[in-house]
């Protein structure tokens, strides 16, 4: 088994692979704290709709880089969503339910009527599912998302105690002078960002699974919020890792492979919090 | 001059008023008690007076070197709170949150004002404890160390009794007195219009009648008249 391994480990595209899914496990897990607490679960699952409705977009209209259109796209929608969660006429969740399943609808219509390639249900799966483009990363790409995600974890480091703070009272911290509002601006941006890379990784459909499960895993057993971010990170890169390695052992697709092994890590930190 | 004065102020969401034209005043040390109904604007007051929400006309006065972000603020508890993973030493210490401006950590100093506070709320054994884990009076103290935190001067309480048994109620109030005695002007909303009453320095009733002056005054005016009727009528109306 070890020595397949090494035998893979010495294409440089597998190498990538692990650097990019690690990182990108890594940023979307720490994000996923304040997220799931501030009961915007699903924010990553509507966002990431969007990403596929705006990939669609993309595709028909030829855009060389289709990265120039998803991203901007999702990061309005993301700072949509965010804003509109406290206090609009569509609550939260229904704004988020509407905007996922019509950008999904929206998209699907769109690769279907203006088709370019014959093979359209496998363009959507390999789009919704996770593609193989974790394989076929540049090494730009592994220094884009380097980089990156070394901006996210500085980032949240230094803000760690706004974040808290914005995170469990929102009106108690804008009554006593931090700006909420920016806040949650920054984190909507940064949490599209994040998804627009993940895209490659898993597939549209599964970064949700990024972002809620790890947070979900570590509150079974961790009781300060500190405890909750570091494990949840932790769990995150392990579980990344082991569903990238088993994927390649196994011959499974990367997506659901990580998936997988981030629900089994929640299964078992439910029974450890059920017994402590 | 008064810590806080309210003039001419007209309140309520997107230009439909639920407050006209009131007027009043909080003293350094006073003890108010804002009463009313439910839904004649209670807790729109209290954004207002935050500075979470802005006035439809007129204005909120700050005086005596108060600055807008010295309240501190006991809200009522969200659903949020209530499975929030945090040690109640991170909450207590996320008072101090708003002056740190744009510094990333918490100073010594900052460190030491949530210790002294854990400590007047006696809440210190507690500190390590998961907030999502204490019963609803420890819940409360802790964050009232945490509004404590923020401010020295002034507190602003959204019925910090209710969902309390009659108990802690009673210690709740009790402490509250205390931070009063200390010197810190409270301004607290309220249903229970007797607490009110037996603790509270001034009233202020808002809602079809309004009445603001102190409570000897309350019991003798018609707003304070209607409110005596209804308890006596309907067997008390605490918990309403």
């Amino acid at each position: 088994m070890l020595e397949t391994l090494s035998r893979y480990m010495e294409f440089p595209f597998v190498r990538y692979a692990i650097i990019v899914g690690v990182l990108i496990a890594l940023c979307s897990s720490l994000l996923g704290v304040p997220l799931v607490l501030k009961r915007f679960s699903f924010i990553g699952d509507g966002l990431s709709h969007v990403a596929f409705g705006a990939m669609a977009i993309a595709t028909v209209l030829k855009v060389s880089n289709n990265m120039l259109l998803i991203l901007p796209i999702t990061v309005l929608s993301a700072i949509l969503l965010l804003r509109t969660g406290t206090n609009t006429k569509i609550k939260g969740d229904a704004a988020i339910a509407m905007i996922s399943v019509g950008a999904l609808a929206f998209g699907y219509l769109l690769m279907n009527i203006f088709s370019t390639s014959s093979n359209i249900s496998g363009d959507v799966c390999s789009t919704l599912f996770g593609s193989t483009s974790i394989l076929t990363l540049r090494k730009e790409e592994v220094w884009l998302c380097a980089i990156l995600s070394v901006i996210v974890v500085v980032a949240y480091i230094f803000l760690y105690n706004k974040i808290f703070a914005v995170t469990f009272d929102e009106d108690f911290a804008k009554a006593t002078g931090t700006n909420a509002g920016f806040y949650n601006l920054l984190i909507a941006i940064v949490i599209a960002v994040i998804i627009v890379l993940a895209m490659n990784l898993v597939g549209s459909l599964l970064i949700s699974a990024l972002v809620i499960f790890p947070a979900l895993s570590s509150m079974r057993v961790f009781k300060t919020f500190k405890s909750v971010t570091i494990c949840s990170a932790i769990l995150s890169v392990i579980c990344a890792l082991a569903g990238i390695l088993v994927s390649i052992l196994a011959g499974t697709p990367v997506g659901s492979t990580i998936v997988a092994v981030d629900v089994a890590a929640f299964f078992i930190f439910y029974i450890v919090g059920k017994f402590r | 001059m008064a810590l806080l004065t309210a003039r001419n102020l007209c309140l309520g969401y997107e230009s439909h008023a639920i407050i006209d034209n009131l007027n009043f005043s909080v003293n350094e040390g006073d003890y108010l008690c804002i009463v009313g109904e439910n839904g004649s604007g209670k807790s729109t007051l209290m954004r207002t007076l935050l500075g979470l929400q802005a006035p439809i006309s007129g204005e909120i006065i700050m005086g005596d070197g108060l600055k807008l972000n010295e309240i501190g603020y006991l809200p009522q508890q969200t659903i949020v709170q209530k499975d929030f993973p945090a040690s109640v030493r991170e909450i207590v210490l996320s008072g101090c949150q708003g002056r740190r401006g744009l510094r990333p950590f918490y100073s010594k100093e900052d460190k030491a004002l949530a210790e002294e506070n854990m400590e007047r709320m006696s809440i210190t054994d507690l500190s390590g404890r998961c907030y999502r884990e204490l019963s609803g009076g420890q819940q409360q103290r802790v964050l009232l160390a945490r509004a404590l935190c923020a401010t020295g001067k002034i507190l602003l309480l959204d019925e910090p009794v209710s969902g309390l048994d009659p108990k802690v109620t009673a210690e709740m109030y009790a402490l509250i007195k205390e931070l009063n005695s200390d010197g810190i002007t409270i301004i607290m909303i309220s249903h229970d219009v007797s607490a009110a009453l037996k603790y509270a320095s001034h009233i202020l009733h808002i809602g079809d009648r309004v009445f603001f002056g102190n409570k000897e005054e309350y019991l003798t005016s018609p707003a304070g008249e209607f409110f005596r009727l209804q308890q006596t009528g309907e067997g008390g109306e605490a918990d309403a």
